[in-house]
């Protein structure tokens, strides 16, 4: 039992250290991303290239003074945070970050790099977290008691729970294909074919839902800078906004790499096959890397290029657009499986 | 271990469904109902339905209490006072169906036997779920799902605007 322990513990180490490291990373290259896009230098000037910038930002928000206003509902205003980065944190688990044939540790084979391999439920359980997730961002705009933080959380919710339906709907395409709901199943079922191919439809249906709901731009209204100041975390300050900044860039990199398991086959590349053995987890894991890197640096590449959408906009083309479109998606895929196209 | 998980989800829930009835502040209500269903779901994946308790956090922890939140916070639901007591024959009927179902619940706890449960860890439990709903009871299975659509159609209707 004690080398069961050792081996979760081991993967758990190994990915939220990956997971805690991309956030500064990707800080970084936001800022330098959105600084080239614009025509501009960025922070250059901390480290080379200005890699150490990140650092400087995380020891500048830690020594911040943390202001607690005096007209915020004291309990929930700590609690926001919290479940913030409890939520973007806990959601990873059931994600296979790499395979690992024939490895065993303490004498415990090792199922892949991932951290709960035998939970019979992985997309279940992290749909049902990731809809958890909104609960830090309306939570931290009521407690607030601001007019700008509150419409920010009441925004969220509201756009939250109309592309949890696309989602989900587009999602359900895939495990119709796969016939399983754990993650490392249906990537060794994308060995040939990955599944972005026969589901575009799906594929581009996860994509603009996965924007919207870790509210980034075109879909950012829960902060919307120019008519909500910030939106649900004008009144935080030092760690605890930190905290929303970290759990958003959690929740973008753990959207990715869904992305990856559901439609970009994971660690398969078409033609390779992958060694088995310790050779095979470090390949596979730097394929997976190099696919959630891009959908990392499509999520920047997209905010500074493309204007936010209007409130009304973006239900319209969250109920209008992608709903129906999930649903051919899955019609589609349903007629592909009764004539055994795939 | 499981014993201990058991007692602490259920002494956590019955204590998370006492304050979602009696706390003044209806956001806290919300709240409290929502560490409730997360309880629950506990207790369900404690007994081997991971699906059922996958299910419960996606459906009622993660969809439909936040539309109860959404409408709490946008109609600005004020906090009651202790004083003033509105619904008195409310509060009596309320007394009189709690211990109703306490009643129930009671009696049948004692003639329970487990008689025709799942054993826990049957296994993935999805597959087996999805086979009954669309084998044996496909004929309630599609009943629900016209009744939803007859809400759905009904909200519409109550709703629409009259031109």
């Amino acid at each position: 039992m004690w080398a069961e322990v050792g081996v979760t513990a081991f993967k758990l180490a190994v990915i939220a250290g990956v997971l805690l490291t991309v956030v500064p990373v990707m800080t970084w290259v936001e800022r330098r991303g959105a600084a080239f896009i614009q025509d501009r230098l960025g922070p250059n000037r901390v480290g080379p290239w200005g890699l150490l910038q990140p650092v400087a930002d995380a020891v500048k928000l830690l020594f911040k003074e943390d202001v607690t206003p005096a007209h915020v509902s004291k309990g929930l205003y700590f609690l926001a945070p919290a479940i913030a980065v409890f939520v973007a944190l806990s959601t990873f688990i059931v994600i296979p970050f790499a395979k690992a044939e024939g490895i065993t540790l303490f004498g415990v084979p090792l199922k892949g790099l991932i951290v709960a391999p035998d939970l019979n439920i992985g997309v279940l359980y992290l749909l049902a977290l990731s809809s958890i997730s909104v609960y830090g961002i309306v939570l931290a705009g009521w407690a607030s008691n601001n007019k700008y933080s509150l419409l920010g959380g009441l925004r969220s919710s509201a756009q939250l729970i109309s592309y949890e339906l696309a989602m989900t709907l587009a999602v359900l395409g895939v495990l119709l294909a796969n016939g399983d709901l754990r993650l490392t199943t249906i990537v060794e079922h994308q060995g040939k074919l990955w599944n972005a191919v026969p589901q575009f439809l799906g594929f581009l249906v996860f994509l603009v839902a996965a924007f919207a709901e870790t509210n980034r731009l075109p879909f950012d209204l829960a902060e919307a800078e120019n008519e909500l100041v910030a939106g649900y975390h004008v009144e935080f300050s030092s760690m605890k906004f930190a905290a929303f900044m970290m759990s958003e860039y959690i929740n973008m990199t753990t959207v990715s790499a869904l992305a990856t398991t559901l439609y970009l086959g994971g660690w398969n590349l078409p033609g390779v096959s992958l060694p088995s053995g310790w050779l095979g987890l470090l390949l596979s894991f730097a394929i997976f890397f190099a696919k959630v890197g891009f959908l990392l640096w499509l999520f920047v590449w997209v905010r500074w290029t493309l204007p936010r959408f209007r409130f009304d906009q973006l239900m319209r083309l969250g109920w209008k657009g992608l709903i129906p479109l999930a649903l051919l998606n899955l019609l589609w895929v349903s007629l592909g499986l009764t004539q055994g196209w795939w | 271990m499981e014993l201990w998980v058991f007692y602490l989800a259920a002494a956590a829930a019955v204590a998370s469904a006492l304050v979602a009835v009696t706390h003044r502040n209806p956001v806290i209500n919300v709240l409290a109902l929502i560490v409730t269903f997360f309880c629950v779901a506990v207790n369900f994946a404690l007994m081997g339905a991971d699906f059922l308790a996958g299910a419960q956090v996606l459906i009622y922890a993660g969809a439909i209490l936040v539309l109860f939140l959404f409408v709490v916070m946008l109609l600005g639901a004020p906090t009651v006072s202790a004083e003033e007591n509105p619904r008195p024959i409310q509060k009596t009927l309320g007394a009189f169906l709690a211990a109703l179902v306490a009643a129930a619940g009671f009696f049948f706890f004692r003639g329970f036997s487990g008689e025709g449960l799942a054993s826990p860890h049957a296994g993935v439990t999805t597959h087996a779920l999805g086979r009954l709903l669309v084998g044996p009871h496909l004929f309630a299975f599609e009943l629900v799902s016209v009744v939803l659509l007859a809400a759905l159609i009904g909200a519409l209707v109550l709703v629409k605007r009259k031109h």
